[in-house]
């Protein structure tokens, strides 16, 4: 910024910070250390009057940072936002009195801790600057929904409903999906007890009749570039048109194909026109138009059917579904009923290990079944011989021995598979990854990544991002996302996927997932128009830029950005997307050259704040320790910790990062020289389960951390130094005794020789 | 045995449906098991309420109608009150055993049905159950000398029933009975008429 720096401290005396701190010192240290211009104390800062005083210095005098110690961040945000100027805060409340106790022997050490979180805060302050809007893209309210099935006619629907235009592509020539394939749906009223007919011909119809929806049949996406708030998509069309439209945001619901029975030989698939998947069921069912359900082979009329159900799921065998597709048990359910509707006294028998019928309808309508006749038998099936009359061999689980039967026709009760494109990440983190403790060399790798390009399908979305071509993916091809708290959220930002694509479901959980994604991508599009993030920092409009002249192309920023929000530009320096990024800084940790920061985040914002907190002399024996905490769930569950007064050892100096991926090692190899005695970061899970708020940041961290012992060697320094830790948001009794066992750990090995 | 094409079919299950009395429910069993686990003779049964349920289902005809497993049942209704479906499994099983009787492949000599016998014959003669004719045929069933035997074991319990008047000596004569026997016997005989009208034929 090119205008003066007018720096404006405010401490808050209320909450009993005045009667345990000496306010008056505290101002000193403002003023005199943190350089503020001016600092005054109010005994109540968030409330109206105290609100009124911050808002007359920055009306009136011009205030363009400002400073106020008062209670955590996390606290009174409403009271202090002030987005015209640069803010930072000192935790005085939640950071310092609530987790000392209120003793005389402990004042002094308390006092120090709260001067040192202002000094914190002023630095902090100092090296910031207002965040405002990139205006990289302007508001376009059109919502693309990839895929006409059910989900992808819900979305558009609901987008359309809330007066957003929507683009919809479907590949096929029709709108419907596999439901307009199917004879009946699962009931979706009380009392759930017989199959119903789908609505997918009156959706059809309202989605043609209505003008804010615009559909392009026998269409793919050829190119989707750009990022939320100004997407340019070209549609490829079968008969090799081509056209260009821009939008907001994308609503990605492509469905899932149904399991290849053809990987399952011992249920004699391919060896009898009368062993047919469930999916083709529905086909015979509809194309009986009324009368009996005839069989393939010969056409004649079905008198008995078995169902075998898990048939290639819930299977530990390779080329099998590791996970049950949820709504198998219920169709072969219903499916049992079309024969007890269309063909008079047909037995059918549905063979099942663990029948699960969740939802709505589910018990009801096992009930229903069970009414119906439909004959239920817990057995495994091993095997079906073809023949005129198929016979079913299974083990019957209840009698514990090995049974036959025989029946005309055999259901297998497939399970689904995603209809995702290609994973970005397969050969670095997908399934083709190497395993933990695994090494490769150059070669396999290279065979991996081969083996990838086969198995791989086309893409979907076609992106032109650096990152691939599509949603990177979590397992067994569904895609990833923050499936506890963001569970819409793909790791593009602005792409949302829905329905099966993203986890196996029926239809009914695939329409209120329809409706929560375009909700999403509503919110995406409006965001983007702001210049503000998505979750979990939504309405951040700090956003990433970088000094090209320090900048060495060495592309860790490029790879390492969880959600694919950097390209390159043509002369190869990176191209930050404003609108794709999540703010996470994961490329500002990634950085040897630290050239990446935020206007109110960055290598200084942190590394002024490490540098600025008071090292006392080795023979005063007073340690400090510096925490890294996550603002997600580590500095929360601080925050509460304090809150339920838990005491933190007074050597500790927290800071709040954006993520643990946002960690810079600069800030280690600083503070280790600027004689702290321990340093303990906490993060978030990661793994296969991660609770990283952005997906990454927490096992980038861990990794980048797993080299810092170099460091410690070089330096002399004992390895148990430094310390990297997974932290919930519900450890408010461990999080505090993680810094505590430092200090303990500190206490054995003795204070850092490097303190001056 | 069955054949292949009635197995895991529904013949059997809607013979028992028809036949059976609550022999409806079977069809709604969810195969938890509570009902076996819940038994408190389930280790004498051969087949607890649930296989039985699953061999009816099974189309195994023969092998639970000659089955001594439901003549095991002593009515406690633990199974009842345990049922999260709610199948009437004590009724069922009376039901079933009643209807293996009927067809005569209950198993001979299963002590349940010869006592149920002696005590329906007790009760037509005279329409009221002779307790001491009940207590000798029961001494008597398995010969002259081990009625003997049995009646010697038990002198202490007779007299003490004797001297509180809950038996009486003289009922050896005859006994008490209801107003009109005969009346009786045709109640009995017109509702045997529609019972057997219900009965379908599956043989």
């Amino acid at each position: 910024m090119a205008e003066e720096k007018k720096m404006a401290g405010f401490v808050c005396t209320g909450c009993g910070i005045g009667e345990r701190l000496d306010a008056g010192q505290l101002e000193t240290t403002a003023t005199r250390d943190g350089k503020m211009n001016t600092c005054v104390q109010h005994d109540m800062l968030c409330s109206k009057e105290g609100v009124q005083v911050i808002r007359d210095t920055i009306d009136n005098d011009g205030a363009t940072h400002v400073m106020i110690a008062a209670c955590s961040r996390r606290a009174k945000v409403e009271a202090f936002n002030f987005p015209e100027v640069a803010m930072t805060r000192a935790n005085l409340r939640e950071g310092v009195i609530w987790v000392r106790p209120d003793t005389d022997e402990n004042k002094e050490t308390t006092q120090e801790m709260a001067d040192d979180y202002i000094r914190m805060a002023c630095a902090e302050a100092k090296f910031s600057t207002k965040p405002s809007k990139s205006g990289e893209q302007e508001l376009n309210k059109t919502i693309m929904v990839v895929g006409g099935g059910i989900t992808g006619m819900t979305a558009a629907m609901e987008a359309a409903a809330a007066g957003y235009p929507v683009q919809l592509i479907e590949k096929s020539g029709a709108l419907g999906g596999r439901i307009a394939e199917y004879y009946k749906v699962l009931p979706t009223r009380s009392p759930y007890a017989t199959p119903q007919e789908s609505s997918i011909a009156e959706m059809a119809a309202a989605i043609e009749a209505d003008d804010k929806i615009t559909v392009h049949l026998n269409s793919t996406l050829a190119q989707t570039s750009g990022a939320p708030g100004r997407f340019s998509v070209d549609v490829a069309t079968e008969s090799g048109s081509t056209s260009n439209f821009t939008c907001g945001a994308i609503a990605q619901a492509t469905g899932f194909t149904p399991f290849d029975a053809n990987k399952l030989p011992e249920f004699g698939y391919d060896k009898s026109a009368d062993v047919v998947t469930n999916h083709e069921l529905e086909a015979l069912a509809k194309a009986a138009n009324g009368g009996p359900i005839k069989r393939p082979s010969d056409g004649k009329e079905i008198t008995s059917v078995a169902f075998v159900q898990n048939a290639g799921q819930c299977s530990d065998e390779e080329n099998k579904l590791a996970y049950f597709s949820g709504v198998t048990d219920l169709v072969s359910i219903k499916q049992a009923m079309y024969f007890k509707e269309l063909n008079g006294d047909c037995d059918t028998t549905i063979l099942f290990n663990n029948l699960r019928t969740p939802g709505a309808a589910g018990e009801d309508f096992y009930r229903a079944g069970q009414e119906a006749m439909v004959l239920f038998s817990k057995g495994i099936v091993s095997e079906v011989v073809p023949g005129d009359s198929l016979t079913v061999k299974f083990k019957d689980m209840i009698l514990n021995e090995d049974a036959e039967m025989d029946c005309d026709l055999v259901v297998l009760a497939v399970g689904m598979e995603p209809n995702s494109g290609p994973d970005p990440y397969y050969a670095t983190e997908g399934a083709g990854a190497p395993q933990e403790g695994e090494e490769l060399t150059d070669e396999e790798k290279e065979e991996r990544a081969a083996a990838a390009n086969e198995v791989s399908v086309d893409s979907i979305l076609n992106l032109d991002y650096r990152q691939g071509t599509d949603l990177p993916q979590l397992k067994y091809g569904f895609n990833d996302s923050h499936f506890i708290c963001f569970p819409y959220e793909t790791r593009r930002t602005g792409i949302y996927a829905a329905g099966p694509v993203r986890r196996p479901m029926d239809i009914q959980q695939a329409r209120d997932d329809a409706a929560g994604a375009t909700m999403k991508a509503i919110q995406a599009a409006e965001n983007a128009g702001k210049g503000m993030a998505a979750h979990p920092r939504a309405g951040d409009l700090s956003y990433p830029s970088f000094r090209k002249e320090g900048c060495t192309q060495c592309k860790r920023c490029t790879v390492e950005c969880p959600f694919g929000a950097i390209n390159e530009d043509e002369k190869r320096y990176p191209l930050f997307n404003e609108a794709r990024c999540r703010r996470c800084g994961t490329c500002m940790g990634a950085c040897p050259v630290r050239v990446i920061s935020f206007e109110n985040y960055s290598i200084d914002t942190v590394g002024q704040q490490i540098k600025n907190v008071e090292i006392p002399e080795e023979w005063d024996e007073k340690p400090r320790i510096l925490v890294l905490a996550c603002e997600n769930d580590a500095y929360p569950a601080l925050d509460q910790a304090a809150m339920n007064g838990v005491e933190i050892n007074p050597w500790a100096r927290v800071i709040p990062v954006r993520c643990l991926g946002s960690v810079s090692l600069s800030w280690i190899t600083d503070s280790l020289n600027n004689g702290y005695d321990g340093i303990v970061l906490m993060g978030c899970q990661r793994g296969e389960d991660y609770q990283c708020h952005f997906v990454r940041g927490s096992a980038m961290a861990a990794e980048r951390m797993s080299k810092v012992g170099d460091t410690l060697q070089t330096l002399n320094l004992e390895p148990e130094r430094v310390v990297v830790h997974e932290v919930a948001i519900t450890d408010i009794e461990r999080a505090p005794k993680l810094i505590n066992d430092m200090a303990e750990t500190i206490e054995k090995i003795g204070m850092s020789p490097f303190k001056f | 045995m069955s054949t292949n094409s009635q197995k895991y079919r529904n013949s059997f299950l809607k013979e028992v449906e028809a036949n059976v009395e609550e022999g409806e429910w079977v069809k709604m069993c969810m195969q938890c098991g509570v009902c076996a686990g819940s038994c408190p003779l389930g280790k004498h049964w051969d087949h607890p309420p649930q296989e039985i349920f699953m061999m009816i289902r099974a189309g195994k005809r023969e092998e639970v109608l000659t089955s001594d497993s439901m003549w095991m049942c002593t009515s406690c209704y633990n199974c009842i009150a345990r049922c999260p479906r709610g199948l009437p499994i004590t009724h069922i099983m009376h039901g079933l055993a009643t209807y293996a009787k009927r067809l005569g492949l209950a198993p001979k000599n299963q002590p349940t049905q010869g006592f149920s016998q002696l005590f329906w014959d007790n009760l037509m003669k005279k329409g009221r159950v002779n307790e001491l004719k009940m207590g000798l045929s029961m001494y008597f069933k398995d010969g002259f000398a081990q009625g003997v035997k049995n009646a010697m074991a038990n002198q202490k319990l007779g007299q003490n029933m004797m001297k509180a008047k809950r038996m009486n000596a003289m009922e050896i004569m005859g006994g008490h009975g209801v107003k009109s026997p005969g009346d009786l016997a045709k109640i009995i005989k017109k509702a045997q008429e529609i019972e057997d009208g219900k009965i379908q034929d599956f043989s």
